[in-house]
């Protein structure tokens, strides 16, 4: 049976693990490729790198980092931020990263994901939706640009559109949730869930073990994503796995 | 030495660092002439079958493939180079393979999500050599197309929707539809076991 994914994210500026990191009894926490080794280690199923760089410098310092990490870890894992074109996802995908997330470059350029799809193959398309409700609509809104700029696209629509495009999963982040520690947004991760057919990451909103339990047993989702409760040691993925097991969730066990 | 077959479908990074984990020498192969200091080959592959058969031909890895093949020598087929060793798929269209197993490769029935994309249980139907160690495990998979091919040729397989051959294989020839090398402890215990066969063979 297929087991229900954890996914520690890792956001990384020029060169660095940001928020919270120092919480981790680590030689040196803010180093990306120790904390993906450390996560791996641990049993998380598959990582996620961030890149929230905005100099070209720190671009290249990532590529640097995806090459360590896929030297050094034995799980898959995705990079995204600051991937615009076809060239880029090369570079990623060349350095050993398994997948790339799109968010804003979808969004302005649908046709990039298709592009990647048929080059690379659908397995590595991942795309990230930020996701927020917006009452006068009665459905949820996607945003870009870090989730500061609303578009005129309804998520579910949208959702379908990139899985039609090609994607080969969906990263679906609730804004309403996200920070708030209290459970990821069950609604929108059924909806979405219900209107493609393709894997789908929950993500925004983890504080506990219960929030994974909760979103593997309300929805349909293939994995749950969190980034602070692991890094600041709030709980961590042994933890939450081991629970998962007891409430019959399949999952990855690490003998 | 182990000889990666080089023609241009997909990461082979990741593979080459799992080996060199495994102290494990290794070089990618472009030409037949490149295969002279190898004891095995590894055939990697992530992409649509059709363009993989067409850029093996091209490279004429091909025949170099089918030859060291003839010759009893070991071949390891990694996720669509598993699938790239029988007869022919239905990904897009109708595509002749390899055939060097029997077997069509097949798109996943309705009523999963597709791809097949994470972790699931291998469960071994076969003693081999490659199980030593251990009895079951969770490896990675990423594919949206499954080898239908006789229990015979099958040597672990996986549940999703229905039985799906994991590990195929017959003498020198073995064909994984996962990574072991994006497969934690189990994906590098079932290379160094393949490895350290090689090894005896040798």
């Amino acid at each position: 049976m297929l087991t229900k994914r954890i996914i520690p994210c890792l956001d990384v500026k020029d060169g660095r693990v940001v928020k919270g990191v120092s919480f981790l009894n680590l030689r040196d926490a803010g180093d990306p490729v120790e904390l993906a080794s450390f996560y791996d280690q641990h049993g998380a199923d598959e990582l996620v790198f961030l890149d929230i760089s905005a100099s070209v410098e720190g671009r290249k310092t990532m590529l640097e980092i995806v090459r360590k990490t896929a030297e050094t870890i034995t799980i898959p894992f995705t990079v995204g931020g600051g991937i615009n074109s076809t060239e880029d996802i090369k570079k990623v995908l060349r350095s050993g990263a398994d997948k790339v997330s799109l968010n804003t470059a979808a969004v302005l350029d649908p046709y990039l994901v298709n592009k990647g799809a048929e080059i690379f193959g659908n397995q590595c398309m991942v795309v990230a939706i930020d996701a927020k409700f917006n009452g006068e609509w009665g459905t949820w809104q996607v945003f870009t640009h870090g989730g500061s700029k609303p578009t005129n696209l309804p998520v579910i629509e949208w959702a379908q559109k990139v899985e039609e495009l090609g994607a080969g999963e969906i990263l679906l982040t609730s804004m309403d949730c996200d920070g708030h520690k209290e459970g990821f947004d069950l609604n929108l991760t059924k909806e979405v869930c219900r209107s493609v057919s393709i894997p789908v990451i929950a993500s925004g909103g983890a504080g506990k073990k219960e929030d994974f339990w909760q979103v593997f047993d309300k929805t349909d989702a293939d994995a749950a994503l969190a980034a602070s409760i692991f890094h600041y040691k709030e709980t961590s993925v042994p933890e939450i796995k081991s629970f998962l097991k007891d409430k019959g969730v399949p999952i990855r066990w690490l003998d | 030495m182990i000889g990666i077959i080089d023609y241009e479908m997909g990461n082979i990074f990741s593979l080459r660092a799992a080996l060199g984990r495994l102290d494990c020498q290794n070089k990618l192969v472009s030409q037949e002439a490149d295969t002279e200091d190898c004891s095995a080959l590894i055939l990697p592959g992530v992409g649509a079958f059709g363009d993989a058969m067409k850029n093996l031909k091209r490279k004429g890895l091909e025949d170099v493939v089918l030859h060291w093949v003839k010759t009893g020598k070991p071949l390891l087929g990694i996720c669509l180079g598993m699938q790239l060793l029988f007869a022919e798929s239905e990904e897009h269209g109708c595509h002749k393979g390899l055939a060097i197993l029997p077997g069509i490769i097949k798109k996943i029935p309705l009523g999963v999500k597709v791809p097949h994309m994470g972790w699931n249980q291998l469960k071994i139907v076969k003693n081999h050599y490659l199980f030593a160690g251990f009895s079951a495990g969770f490896v990675y998979f990423v594919h949206s197309y499954y080898a239908d091919t006789k229990t015979e040729n099958i040597l672990a397989s996986t549940f999703y929707g229905l039985e799906l051959p994991a590990i195929v294989g017959r003498e020198n020839v073995v064909g994984m539809q996962f990574h072991p090398e994006k497969s934690g402890s189990v994906g590098m215990q079932l290379l160094k076991n393949w490895v350290e066969q090689l090894e005896v063979v040798k």
